[in-house]
Order: structure tokens, then C-alpha cells, then sequence
């Protein structure tokens, strides 16, 4: 198997990740870590709400509230999660849980392994500089191995990938 | 006969190519990985992987419930 990190015709992707809840964080470390083991270059930028998945503990929530077309399986059915309900004290964490605990089951990956897989196959990580500085977070908050960057930082690997995505 | 065998059975995606791919780097050129697998998308998964990479599929097959591939590593 080639090294194709070090070819000049290798392939390359970037993609801004904006969202930090357990359910968008999923397709971002998916596709970045499947094309890093397709040896695609990686860049993988946190920005806004995104940014807190670089942090050494992760916590993600995860809430119904605004997936309007949610369903969960249920009894050999599927049971739709009323956006009215969510705002109810514990039906956040509740959902949370069974999210887990239904990954868990259907052997998918934790963020964490996944992010673990990330650092392991060279995905290049930016926390974005501003985001840090808005939300109060230190450098030393995030995992080992995160630059950090600003829009241009960004752009100047988006205008060299092959792919780009904004999740 | 393969040169390793990589359990991947009851995970599910994007884990039996990450791990695939963990074990391909540890074999030499030549050498044939075979991976054992429920999930069905690993089918069209390990062929697209095998298209980029390069690396040969060498079979895909299933029996009952197990995806089986073997993977010649380039």
C-alpha cells in the first residue's frame, strides 16, 4: 500500500465542523476518518459549537428539539419524538441515554473512539482561534495535536481539497 | 490462506474499514488480510475502499449471517 499522504496526486478533503451534539457530531468524524483510511488528506476545522469536540472530556447532549421527522425503534415499530416533549425537565437526558445505549447495541462506533481513530491516522484538526476566544477556552482544554487557525488557515487548505463540506 | 484474520462481526460503519485498514498497515505487500463481518453494507464499502486504495479484493462472499472478504494489500 502506497503512502499516498506523500504523493502530489493524493486526494484531499476539508470539512468545517460547526455542530456538537452527540447526533451531528457522528457524520463529520465518519467521513473523516473513512477517508483518511482511504488515504485521503484529512482537515477537519471546529468552529462555533463544533469546537467543544476537541476538548479532552467529551459531553455531548443530544436532544430531540428540532429533528422534526425523529423516530425511534420501539417494540418492532417506530415511535416519533414529539418536539413538544423535549422541552419537558429529563426527556434531554432520557433521549440521550437510549441514543447511547441503542449505538452501543448496533456496535457503532463512540465519538470517541472515533475521534481517537482521527488523531491515529494523521487528520490534520484546527480549533478555530475566534471560537476559543469567544467561548473562554484554552488550548489546554483540547486534546493533543490541535492547531489552531483562522478563516484563512482554513481556506488555504479548502482551495487545495478535492472536498469540502460544512456540516 | 490469509496472513491474518480481522474479527469485525456485530460492528458496524464506518469501524470494519478503519480497523481493516489498521491491519492492512501492519502486513507487508503481498500479504492477505481476511475480514470477517455482519455488517451488509461492508460489502460496497470494502469494494469502494479497495477501488481507492488499491489494494486487491480479492473474494467477497457470505455465509449466513458473515460477510467474508480477503484483501491482498498492494
Amino acid at each position: 500500500m502506497l503512502d499516498n499522504g506523500d504523493l502530489e496526486n493524493a486526494k484531499s478533503m476539508s470539512i468545517i465542523v460547526t455542530k456538537g451534539s452527540l447526533d451531528w457530531a457522528y457524520p463529520p468524524f465518519i467521513l473523516g476518518t473513512t477517508a483518511a483510511a482511504m488515504d485521503v488528506n484529512v482537515t477537519m476545522f471546529f468552529t462555533f459549537y463544533g469546537l467543544p469536540l476537541l476538548k479532552k472530556k467529551l459531553n455531548m447532549k443530544f436532544t430531540p428539539l428540532g429533528n422534526a421527522a425523529m423516530e425511534m425503534p420501539m417494540m418492532g415499530g417506530h415511535m416519533a419524538m414529539p418536539n413538544l416533549l423535549s422541552v419537558m425537565p429529563g426527556v434531554g437526558g432520557m433521549a440521550g441515554k437510549m441514543m447511547k445505549n441503542l449505538m452501543a447495541k448496533k456496535g457503532v462506533a463512540s465519538i470517541e473512539d472515533l475521534r481517537e481513530a482521527a488523531v491515529e491516522s494523521d487528520v490534520r484538526m484546527i480549533a478555530c482561534q475566534m471560537t476559543l476566544d469567544l467561548f473562554e477556552y484554552s488550548k489546554d482544554d483540547m486534546i493533543d495535536g490541535v492547531e489552531l487557525g483562522g478563516a484563512a488557515t482554513y481556506m488555504e487548505s479548502a482551495l487545495k481539497s478535492d472536498i469540502n463540506l460544512f456540516i | 490462506m490469509a496472513d491474518q484474520v480481522l474479527n469485525a462481526e456485530g460492528l458496524n460503519c464506518p469501524l470494519p474499514i478503519l480497523k481493516a485498514k489498521k491491519a492492512l498497515k501492519t502486513l507487508s505487500s503481498g500479504q492477505v488480510l481476511e475480514i470477517r463481518a455482519t455488517d451488509p453494507g461492508s460489502v460496497a464499502d470494502f469494494q469502494a475502499f479497495c477501488n481507492q486504495t488499491g489494494n486487491e479484493l480479492l473474494s467477497s462472499s457470505s455465509e449466513g449471517d458473515i460477510y467474508k472478504f480477503e484483501i491482498k494489500r498492494s
